[in-house]
């Protein structure tokens, strides 16, 4: 199906170009410059609904397809297109981007115009990371999120924000580069560079194995998970609220979408094979880091540990479907695996944004993102109170809650591959509950501790908004998962059937 | 030896730049200090004048003259009108540091003309006395230009040093070919390469001509172990002096390697491949680990070509015409971005300072935003982060090895340029995170804004749409 307006190119180039404006015109009229990026902000996200609207949930073909000859003498392709696996995360992204734009306004006073058109122009690189068919299209768009990241968080960070910078880029560069060489050798294995034409291409076991690791390198470090996680804490902790909620809410969902579009249909032999090695590092991750959050003394990093250990969840359902595929002929126990682990995606992607808005909240009053020095929170601030305690319960996954769906079909789906992946997996029930639920008592209940904390004014107008949109979207979710689901489902049984089949 | 008209025209541009280097030179006597804008004007018109000359002489196919010792061909003319560009933009950049520094001589272009004459010749060179003889020539001009501030220590230090390295890098090569001459009988290339296909490397005097042959190419490019003038040079020699060093003899370096190596001894091809291979590594971990360590930007950035010639070398040890061509499109752009580069340094130096302390970096976002934003966009293309052309470059020469199933080659390559990315955006951590010691906006011509955003606007435009240069590096090869 070939569109009559290239929506998918719109989504992309459309926040780019509003960035460059904003670039051009400077920070000489502030308000003008934040007005302008609220409008394409919103715009965009008008744009990326239509995805919605039009999208054929029948169907596992890709839609939206927008297909031009770029570099013809290496058969790079200006190829994008959606299918169910990727468009829910193209319409996160422009979702949370307006939150994003909106969370900016009146905090950041040090070049505005800039702050905002380094957002946007992330906006557009992230949706064409979701929306690119050809692999290179899709390396040049995953290599050029960096830089607006490294320059948000280096610009507007907190005061270790160098090292923090510096760390996040390098980890990732370093883990792309080898992805790089995987791409360009199944260039010549197939000779073309479309990502569909990866998926059909037989290859060897060791082949396999070597390209599955150089993905694993891309991706793991990406989502991130144990143990190349340690950029995400001080990546986090020290970026501007913005730059944390992009890369809690959006960011990390790249290394998983990557595990779906080419880790595992790919190398469907090799996953298959290395599934111990991904499974043990997401429960890890889910068990050991939900420990070490709940240690922590600063929320943010709270929160960035506690989205590894999420995120740990979502690997895991990835790849224990090749466990339920061997144990039995229930495929429906697969499917729910994968659904289960984009749901997680989804609902995490709206909920660690709540997250950290929320002690973005805090921040801009107080200057502390120190447990430490906060409690009784509630009593200053009970509309944000309201919110805090909300979002903290749907984070540590409280029924009726977009948090609830996600584990429960990850929790339910890895019971058909194993009782302990179950058990383990569950564990994070508790310690979730327990290190979020800690954090809002230390913070939120107790006696008012001390005159900063008294001084504090609830939410303004501005603030009520998007944390009132975000509580509805986790809500929503939460108690009507169907449509999300449905628009995937046709996808993510091709994407099972697909990998099922040995390319040995 | 046949003079004649047609024998003639295929090497107009060279006797052109030989006529306008004689005539800046004569015309120079007779200008005052005040009038020197005029060499200057004079130089810039005759290049862009050889940008025309040598496109309207150009031909599909190639042609051999002078008895076989002379070529040119689509890679000759895409590479000579590179020079010329990047030459003129060298001279764009010096001219206020010239002038600010008392070097603005009419002495500066005429070298510079024959340097670009030496490079002219080692492109089109069809036969070892040739490019021999082409090398020279590049070479004195250079010996000279880094000592062109006489009483700079450090430039004169420099100078010397160069003149004795590249005299001895001179006498390997020669050797190397004369026992090569001794072997096949032969100079000029096809001679040569026909007698290689029939011996192979049974002969002994052979296989040490060719040995030499390399080590003499590793110096001129700056190749690991080949290496160690290059940062005394960058760091010695007047900014301006260093920037046409970094960036134009690099494009000609290149075409040197492709006629010695591939138009002259394909046939020893997996010979010269291992040596590549060493010379390639070699090149890429210990410059891109030494530059790392440097505080001064200057010789950073001499330890950062060391790296990219590595790069460079890959494409060529990789013995495909897309290798070749990737190689190509890689000095080109190098050459490009390394000019960008020295023209923020040229701008950042003013009377009595040399901006190349890395300190000197901090903060320049706010003293200049737009410069500053410039000088990301050359460090994240050296360092081959898309959408900048740096990536596409990196991506060609992987592919190129790759495709031979030098795959381990690609893989040290990218795993050395993770540590290349660690200084680059150093210099952008400096520019962007930093706080400024000096809060003065920089001052610059309008000449000079004017080329440096082009040539930074380059490399993003060139990101987005490469096809057409890699298309044309491919068509010149395959000519």
């Amino acid at each position: 199906m070939t569109a009559d307006w290239p929506i998918l190119s719109l989504t992309t180039w459309l926040p780019i170009i509003g960035g460059v404006l904003l670039l051009a015109i400077g920070d000489k009229a502030p308000n003008a410059s934040r007005w302008m990026a609220l409008a394409t902000a919103i715009l965009t996200f008008v744009i990326s609904i239509s995805l919605y609207c039009g999208f054929d949930s029948t169907t596992a073909q890709m839609q939206f397809v927008e297909r031009a000859p770029w570099i013809p003498v290496f058969n790079v392709e200006y190829y994008l297109g959606v299918d169910g696996i990727s468009m829910p995360l193209i319409i996160l992204t422009t979702f949370i981007t307006v939150f994003v734009v909106i969370a900016g306004w009146e905090v950041i006073q040090y070049k505005p115009g800039m702050y905002m058109a380094a957002f946007l122009i992330m906006e557009g690189v992230m949706v064409g990371v979701f929306s690119a068919l050809d692999a290179m299209l899709f390396y040049v768009f995953w290599e050029a999120m960096l830089i607006p990241m490294f320059l948000i968080i280096g610009i507007w960070g907190g005061p270790n924000r160098v090292y923090a910078t510096i760390k996040f880029f390098l980890y990732t560069f370093f883990g792309s580069v080898f992805m790089l060489i995987a791409l360009i050798y199944m260039y010549f294995q197939s000779g073309s560079m479309e990502i569909l034409a990866f998926h059909d291409l037989k290859l060897g076991l060791t082949e396999q194995i070597f390209i599955f690791i150089a993905f694993l390198l891309a991706f793991a470090v990406k989502v991130p998970m144990w143990p190349v996680h340690t950029w995400l804490p001080d990546a986090h902790v020290e970026a501007p609220t913005g730059g944390s909620v992009i890369l809690a809410a959006i960011m990390l969902k790249i290394g998983g979408y990557g595990f779906l579009r080419f880790s595992m249909p790919i190398t469907p032999d090799a996953s298959q094979h290395l599934d111990w090695l991904v499974i043990t590092m997401s429960l890890i991750a889910v068990v050991y880091i939900g420990f070490v959050a709940l240690v922590q003394q600063d929320m943010k990093k709270l929160i960035a540990y506690s989205s590894i250990a999420h995120m740990g969840f979502v690997t895991l359902g990835f790849f224990i479907v090749f466990r339920i595929a061997a144990n039995s002929d229930a495929s429906g126990g697969a499917i729910l695996g994968i659904e289960g682990g984009m749901v997680q995606m989804i609902s995490h992607g709206f909920i660690s944004a709540a997250m950290f808005l929320c002690v973005g909240v805090l921040y801009d009053r107080m200057h502390s993102r120190q447990i430490a020095d906060y409690g009784g929170v509630i009593h200053t601030m009970p509309v944000f109170g309201a919110f805090m305690v909300f979002f903290a319960m749907a984070n540590a996954g409280l029924p009726g809650t977009s948090g609830f769906v996600g584990e429960f079909m990850v929790i339910l789906a890895s019971f058909r591959a194993d009782f302990w992946f179950a058990f383990l997996g569950a564990t994070t029930l508790i310690v979730g509950a327990a290190y979020t639920l800690w954090m809002v008592k230390r913070v939120m209940f107790g006696n008012v501790a001390n005159d900063n904390v008294r001084n504090l004014q609830d939410v303004n107008q501005r603030e009520f908004i998007i944390l009132g949109s975000l509580a509805v979207a986790v809500l929503v979710l939460g108690l009507w998962p169907a449509p999300l689901i449905e628009v995937m489902d046709a996808s993510i049984i091709n994407l099972f059937e697909h990998i099922k089949v040995s390319k040995l | 030896m046949q003079f004649e008209a047609p024998n003639l025209i295929p090497v107009a541009p060279e006797m052109f730049i030989l006529g306008l280097a004689c005539l800046v030179l004569v015309v120079d006597l007779f200008l005052d200090d005040g009038q020197r804008i005029f060499t200057y004007a004079l130089t810039q018109l005759g290049l862009l004048f050889a940008i025309f000359l040598t496109l309207s002489v150009g031909q599909s196919e190639a042609q051999v003259i002078f008895d076989g010792s002379y070529i040119r061909d689509g890679m000759s003319d895409v590479l000579k009108v590179s020079v010329y560009i990047v030459t003129m933009a060298a001279f764009v950049y010096a001219k206020e540091y010239l002038k600010e520094h008392g070097l603005f001589k009419g002495e500066y272009y005429v070298l510079g003309l024959f340097a670009v004459l030496g490079m002219m010749v080692m492109i089109s060179s069809q036969s070892f006395l040739t490019a021999y003889l082409g090398l020279e020539l590049l070479s004195l001009s250079l010996y000279a230009l880094v000592a062109f501030d006489r009483d700079s220590k450090t430039g004169s230090e420099a100078a010397m040093k160069y003149f004795v390295l590249g005299a001895i890098a001179s006498g390997m090569l020669l050797y190397g070919i004369s026992m090569i001459y001794g072997a096949t009988g032969a100079i000029n290339f096809e001679t040569v390469s026909t007698a290689l296909a029939g011996t192979g490397m049974e002969n002994t005097v052979l296989v040490f001509g060719l040995v030499f042959v390399v080590i003499g190419l590793a110096f001129k490019l700056g190749a690991v172990p080949f290496h160690m003038w290059m940062p005394d040079v960058y760091h010695g020699a007047p900014t301006p002096v260093a920037q046409f060093i970094g960036s134009a003899p690099k494009i000609a370096a290149f075409a040197l390697a492709m006629r010695l190596l591939v138009d002259g001894m394909m046939p020893l091809h997996s010979d010269w491949q291992q040596m590549l291979i060493i010379l390639a590594i070699l090149s890429m971990a210990l410059g891109n680990v030494i530059a790392v360590a440097q505080t001064n930007i200057k010789r950073m950035l001499a330890y950062s070509t060391i790296s990219h010639v590595g790069f460079i070398m890959m494409g060529i040890l990789a013995g495909t015409s897309e290798g070749y061509s990737a190689s190509m499109f890689y000095a080109i752009i190098y050459a490009f971005t390394s000019l960008g580069a020295f023209g923020i340094i040229i701008l950042l130096s003013k009377k009595g300072f040399e901006a190349e302390h890395l300190d000197d970096y901090k903060g320049l976002h706010e003293r200049s935003p737009w410069f500053a934003a410039m000088m990301m966009l050359f460090m994240f293309s050296m360092a081959g982060v898309p959408p900048t052309v740096g990536f596409w470059a990196k991506l060609f020469v992987l592919d190129a090895v790759v495709s031979v199933d030098l795959t381990w080659v690609a893989l040290v390559g990218v795993f050395f340029s993770i540590i290349g990315a660690f200084y680059y955006i150093r210099i952008i951590k400096l520019m962007y995170f930093d706080k400024p010691i000096n809060t003065q906006p920089l001052v610059a011509n309008m000449d000079t804004r004017l080329t440096l955003s082009i040539n930074g606007i380059m490399m993003i435009a060139l990101g987005f749409f490469p096809a057409t240069l890699i298309a044309v590096c491919v068509k010149a090869i395959g000519s």
